[in-house]
This record gives C-alpha cells, structure tokens and sequence, in this order.
C-alpha cells in the first residue's frame, strides 16, 4: 500500500496494521527516515519536501510491485511525507512483512534505497545561510545500483 | 504542450507549470529543452547542463531522445532526492 500525504503518521498504528489478523507472518521489516537536524556542517531549520502528484504514486506503486517480484513478501506499506517538516519530523515509513526474515529486511532496505533515487521528491532546506536545495548524492546512486546485482540477495525468487 | 517543473528548475525559471505551443520540429525532449533555453536567461540557467536534468514524459522517466508531442504532459526536475 502506498501513501503520500502531508500528515504525520503513527509508527505503532501503521505497523500494526501490516501484521493484525495475519498470523502467517513471521517478520516484520521496517525503516522510518526523519528530518536531521544538521547538513552540510549547518543547523537546519526546516526542510520542505516537493513531489510531482501523480507521478509519485505510480513509481512508489511500481518499487512495490518490484519487491514483491523479488521477495516473497505478505505485504508492503510506504508512507512518503511532502510539504513543510522540521527537524526530528518523521519523513518516510518502509515497512515489509514475509513468513521469515531474510524476505522483511532485505526487501526494506532495497525499497529505501531505490525510493532514494527513483521518487520523485526535492528537499529544500532552510538554515540561518537561507534556502538551498539538497543535491543528489553519489553514495544514494551506489545503494540503489547494488540491488542491481540480484545475485547477492539471499531469497531470490527463481524466474 | 503541458510543462512541469521541479526543485532548482521550478526556482530559477520561475515557475511550475506553464502550457505552451512548441514549433512542430520540436518533436523530441532535447529539442524541446534547447527550444526552451530560448525563452529567457532563467530557462537557459536551469537547463544549461543537461547532465543534471532528468525528464518524464506523461509521468514515466524518459532519456533526452524520447519523442514528445503535443498533448503530452512533460516534466524537468534535478535528480530525485526521496527517502
């Protein structure tokens, strides 16, 4: 499931969610992003997330569908935050449940990684030096080309 | 021809969405990118290094050869920083 909303969400409840009334489930994977308070060497005031509607749901729709292709997963739950958060804010919660855990955590930590670089989200931070928009990084491109390379995870689905 | 714009490329051309009538020779998104750093020095500063603009026709990400038409829906933004 995929959502992209301006509110805060609650951890507990949401991960609850995944698991409640589905005793098949033997692991549960999460990652929640939050707003640092430091950039760059400065104190970040605020940071505000912009998307592109529409198009932000089909790719969040379509890195699921690319998880549960490569995992056997029983279900999935992104929740991406856009508009005006500040530090200590929660941005993104990943949540991924399978009957074991090599399934939950690997599937996770992928769909992290390529939300990373294939979401269409901007950052703009604010601090006492003014407004600047965070730039890509090298090392985001790296986390997500590793699950380029499938033969290193653990419970590949055989094609 | 609708025309979307993200992050750095929304601030310095000034604007997030705009409809426009490209010539009919612009029938591909690097023409169409050249044609619009014609429009003004905040289109020619957002868009002078094509190697930092990504682009997604009708919603799905696209390569500089891809071919637009106009009914198209285009989008110019930075590379994406989610997560």
């Amino acid at each position: 499931m995929i959502k992209v909303q301006e509110q805060d969400f609650d951890i507990g409840a949401e991960l609850a969610s995944l698991t409640d009334g589905n005793t098949s489930v033997g692991g549960l994977g999460c990652f929640v992003g939050l707003v640092r308070d430091m950039a760059n060497e400065e104190q970040i005031s605020s940071m505000t997330l912009e998307h592109y509607p529409g198009m932000t749901e089909k790719q969040l729709a379509a890195l699921e569908a690319e998880a549960r292709d490569r995992w056997t997963l029983l279900d999935v739950l992104i929740i991406h935050r856009y508009g005006r958060l500040e530090p200590g804010d929660r941005i993104v919660l990943v949540g991924t449940t399978s009957a074991h855990r090599e399934a939950a955590l690997e599937s996770c930590h992928f769909l992290i990684d390529w939300l990373k670089t294939k979401a269409p989200f901007w950052k703009l931070e604010e601090s006492d030096t003014g407004e600047s928009w965070v730039a890509a990084r090298d090392s985001d491109d790296d986390a997500a080309d590793r699950w380029s390379d499938t033969a290193t995870q653990s419970e590949q689905k055989k094609v | 021809m609708q025309l979307l714009y993200f992050g750095w490329v929304r601030t310095k051309i000034g604007s997030g969405r705009e409809t426009l009538d490209p010539p009919a020779e612009i029938a591909d998104v690097r023409s169409l990118v050249e044609w619009l750093k014609q429009r003004g020095d905040g289109y020619q500063e957002a868009l002078q290094d094509l190697e930092t603009i990504r682009v997604a026709v009708n919603q799905e990400m696209v390569d500089l050869d891809a071919l637009v038409s106009p009914s198209d829906e285009i989008a110019l933004f930075p590379p994406m920083t989610g997560g």
